[in-house]
């Protein structure tokens, strides 16, 4: 049986950054605090990932993925939070509601607040219409770390890295951790996603960065044989026994799109106001779900942060939901933006800056209400922008 | 090698293990023979049978007075008494044939015309109105068309699943990796050399799909059609997309194919495929991008709002073809039955299949009285899933919501998975969403003992 009762004061979806600070912060507060896990353990992504610089911001310590997920583990449960790993939600019902799954069946538990903290996930190989055959060893980072550094496996030897955004060099160190020598990292734009001075590290370890490169098709029948490259009019083939495709992060959204509350088809994540309220003001939504996609501490952070507007809202002191405001962003070059909605009058936002994303590199002045700056960025950087006290539509002229 | 206990002679022997094998497998068993299936690959249903458009058809467009319709309806009406014995899925959602121009709409009723003569007189001719009206998520741009109630989905993989575990329970013997090289009849029976060691038999059934025509060549010497391989690709929608469609959407065929379908899946997905595509290779179907987003483009047209949709994989299969639209079913003097170029209808004909050789056969057996009946573990989405009961241990694959007890079952009992492209379709692991970026470390750690670490699709 699970120890999850049928009532609660806060439940917590996701054992993340994010979902584990907010538990943290909100057992602090007193609350009857309960967090479910769907894997055996919680921390998220960084509990499979052994080699990047993890907690500065929340520990003022430098330490690997697996010890930061554990320092979180201990922080929330030493708060007074209850952990359930090994429960999966299975339906977002109305008004917190939650249905879920685990060893013991099926359970219905009624909570006064739900905290989605879902994250993100990479978009595997077949949304992106890769050719060829479908051997094994196509894998994404997630499934490779999980591999590398919880199970000690080397599932490739000379594997080719596809995407070249941060998360494609943490694929190539894992690739290089467990043995293996990525014999490429392959990206479609004619620069690389992430900040060029990351890329340094793979080459100077004998990994090419080829840009303007797509893979074509992937062969082989049981196991990958090799990869077709397409460079403009060149086309040429590449052995290799693994293909690791990276990036592309989207929200794991499942849950929320089977359920009533509103989703963004921009972010893929819950329409949410400045307090991290989504449609249905008993669920609450901090991470990686309310966008691709950002870094632990800033998800760690948010998670704080909104953890602080359930603390208010149990209180019955966050504004009404039913007076918010849209933001809009009309501008083709803007792919994203983060809140959708302002609920007026407000002191305290979770959020504290509308976060925008670019759909391709832009310079230009930003205005919004009383509001303007500029603006020079390119995709998969971090842009933000002053709160609004209300709604408004973000405007964008580029500077030719 | 045999293992021990097990028969070294054998009545009837049948070459290949998807899903028409099985399927006669399982007859010839309740049937009294004693039974050896042999398959080249590490698992069943690894050639043809392991991609197709999962649909039950009722024959309703199926060629007047074939062997290929008389099969369709008889493993039709077997697959219906059956199933719920075998706890196997059928969704009776029925099906439309969609006209989306005067000249598709201008042959609407000839096709009705020949579903009535096909004995499958419940169609009914729908105006545009009551198309929209039973299916709100069509284009608007629909013309005309008609219903075939009872046009159906099952689980391509737990049928042919359940009709080889029912031949197992009852004392088939099944060898796996195990290619069939050459044999010698000598009047009374046959010595098969296989990949695996010599096999007595006194009959040998071929139904070695893709490789129909190699298999006569190599014990007969001669063979009567030859295999073309026809590609056909699929993209397959989130489970969120399966509420825009009831009814299996159906085109308008014409004369070399079915046409591009829409349906949901008995998985709750909702998929769009085949194209037909021949080819010269028996063994890669691949995936071309152009045509998985012209295949998502077309989807979009028939229901606009899968624009909005995510793809959650995509697949290519294929049908063994010949230049022949008929079966390739032939009784040869050798005590040897060969049937071939079943092309995408045996999924739904398999049973019938099976009984139409058995008859064919004409020997006297003495059929099991008691037969032992398998319950297949039920994947299908509108049903009581294994993740909503007590005692799983635990979801292991989350976008599929297959369960650790789910898992641990398929990789034991008389049928277990010897790979994890066989326990993929044993279980639905891993085939979900994510593709395995969330479970793939957890099932590593499940199966490792158990599964050769290749064979990944």
């Amino acid at each position: 049986m699970t120890n999850l009762p049928d009532t609660c004061d806060v439940l917590i979806v996701g054992g993340g950054p994010a979902g584990l600070a907010a538990a943290a912060r909100l057992a602090e507060a007193g609350l009857d605090v309960h967090l479910v896990e769907r894997e055996p353990v919680a921390g998220g992504i960084p509990r499979h990932c052994g080699h990047s610089p993890y907690g500065w911001r929340e520990f003022r310590r430098v330490m690997g993925g697996q010890a930061y997920a554990k320092r979180l583990i201990a922080r929330a449960k030493a708060c007074g939070a209850q952990l359930h790993t090994g429960v999966t939600v299975t339906d977002l019902g109305r008004r917190g509601q939650v249905t879920v799954s685990s060893d013991s069946g099926l359970q219905s538990v009624q909570a006064r607040a739900v905290l989605l903290a879902t994250g993100a996930r990479e978009t595997p190989r077949a949304p992106r219409f890769i050719g060829g055959t479908k051997p094994g060893g196509v894998m994404n980072t997630g499934a490779l770390q999980s591999l590398v550094y919880l199970n000690r496996e080397r599932p490739f030897r000379r594997p080719v890295v596809l995407g070249s955004e941060l998360v494609s060099v943490s694929a190539a160190l894992t690739c290089r951790h467990a043995g293996a020598q990525p014999l490429a990292m392959i990206e479609a734009n004619d620069r690389p996603t992430t900040w060029r001075a990351a890329t340094w590290l793979p080459r100077v370890l004998g990994t090419p960065l080829l840009l303007s490169t797509q893979i074509e098709a992937i062969h082989g029948r049981s196991w990958v044989e090799g990869v077709t490259l397409v460079n403009g009019q060149r086309r040429w083939d590449m052995d290799c026994d693994g293909v690791v495709v990276t990036g592309a992060f989207r929200p794991e959204n499942a849950l929320l799109r089977a359920s009533a509350i509103d989703v963004d088809p921009r972010t893929r994540g819950p329409v949410v106001d400045q307090y991290g309220r989504c449609s249905d003001p008993a669920y609450f939504a901090a991470g990686n779900l309310l966008r691709p996609v950002e870094t632990a501490p800033w998800c760690w952070n948010e998670g704080r942060m909104v953890a602080g507007a359930i603390i208010t809202a149990l209180a019955g002191g966050l504004p009404d939901p039913d007076l918010s405001e849209p933001v809009s962003a009309g501008h083709s070059g803007i792919s994203w933006h983060l809140p959708q909605r302002i609920s007026p009058n407000f002191s305290s936002p979770a959020l504290e800056n509308v976060q925008i994303g670019l759909a391709r590199p832009m310079t230009g002045t930003v205005r919004y209400g009383q509001a303007s700056g500029n603006l020079r960025s390119r995709p998969a950087r971090r842009i933000l922008l002053p709160l609004p006290d209300g709604g408004v539509d973000l405007q964008f002229e580029e500077t030719p | 090698m045999p293992e021990s206990g097990q028969p070294t002679s054998f009545d009837v022997t049948v070459i290949g293990a998807g899903v028409v094998g099985c399927a006669i497998a399982r007859k010839y068993t309740l049937l009294g023979a004693r039974v050896l299936l042999l398959e080249k690959a590490a698992d069943a249903l690894d050639g043809a049978s392991k991609a197709n458009s999962a649909i039950l058809h009722t024959g309703f467009d199926a060629p007047v007075g074939s062997i290929e319709l008389a099969c369709i309806q008889e493993g039709y009406r077997q697959y219906e008494e059956i199933h719920a014995k075998m706890n196997l899925p059928l969704d009776r959602c029925g099906a439309m044939v969609l006209a989306w121009t005067p000249e598709q709409e201008a042959r609407l009723p000839d096709l009705m015309a020949q579903a009535r003569t096909n004995g499958v007189d419940d169609v009914a001719s729908l105006t545009r109105e009551q198309i929209l009206a039973r299916e709100p998520n069509l284009s608007q741009a629909v013309r005309a068309g008609f219903v075939v109630p009872r046009e159906a989905l099952i689980d391509p993989w737990s049928a042919p699943h359940g009709y080889l575990t029912q031949a197992l329970i009852n004392g088939a013997t099944f060898r796996r990796n195990t290619e069939v090289l050459s044999g010698v009849f000598d009047g009374q029976g046959w010595v098969l050399d296989t990949s695996t060691g010599p096999v007595q038999t006194t009959r040998v059934i071929n139904a070695a799909g893709l490789y129909g025509d190699i298999v006569d060549q190599r014990l007969i010497g001669r063979a009567d059609f030859d295999i073309r391989p026809r590609k056909g690709q699929f993209v397959v929608f989130d489970k969120t997309a399966a509420r825009l469609a009831r009814h299996i959407l159906l085109p308008v065929p014409t004369a070399t194919t079915k046409g591009i379908v829409v349906c949901r899946t008995i998985w709750g997905n909702l998929l769009v495929g085949p194209t037909a595509e021949e080819q010269q290779d028996r063994v890669n179907a691949d995936l071309v991008p152009e045509t998985l987003e012209m295949l998502r483009d077309k989807a979009a047209e028939i229901l606009p709002a899968l624009a909005d949709e995510e793809v959650t994989t995509t697949y290519a299969g294929l049908r063994p073809a010949c230049g022949d639209k008929e079966y390739q079913i032939r009784r040869h003097p050798e005590n040897m039955i060969t049937v071939g170029a079943i092309r995408s209808t045996g999924l739904s004909a398999a049973l019938g299949i099976a009984e139409y050789i058995a008859r064919m056969d004409e020997t006297p057996w003495t059929p099991i009285p008691e037969p032992e009946w398998p319950a297949m573990p039920m994947l299908a989405e509108d049903q009581t899933r294994d993740w909503q009961t007590a005692g799983n241990g635990g979801i292991l694959c989350h976008c599929e919501r297959v369960t650790r007890r789910e898992v641990a079952a398929a990789m034991s009992g008389p049928n277990a998975a010897k790979s994890l492209a066989g326990l993929k379709r044993r279980t639905r692991v891993t085939m979900g969403r994510c593709q395995g970026f969330y479970c793939s470390g957890a099932l590593q750690e499940m199966t490792a003992t158990c599964l050769k670490p290749e064979d990944a699709e």
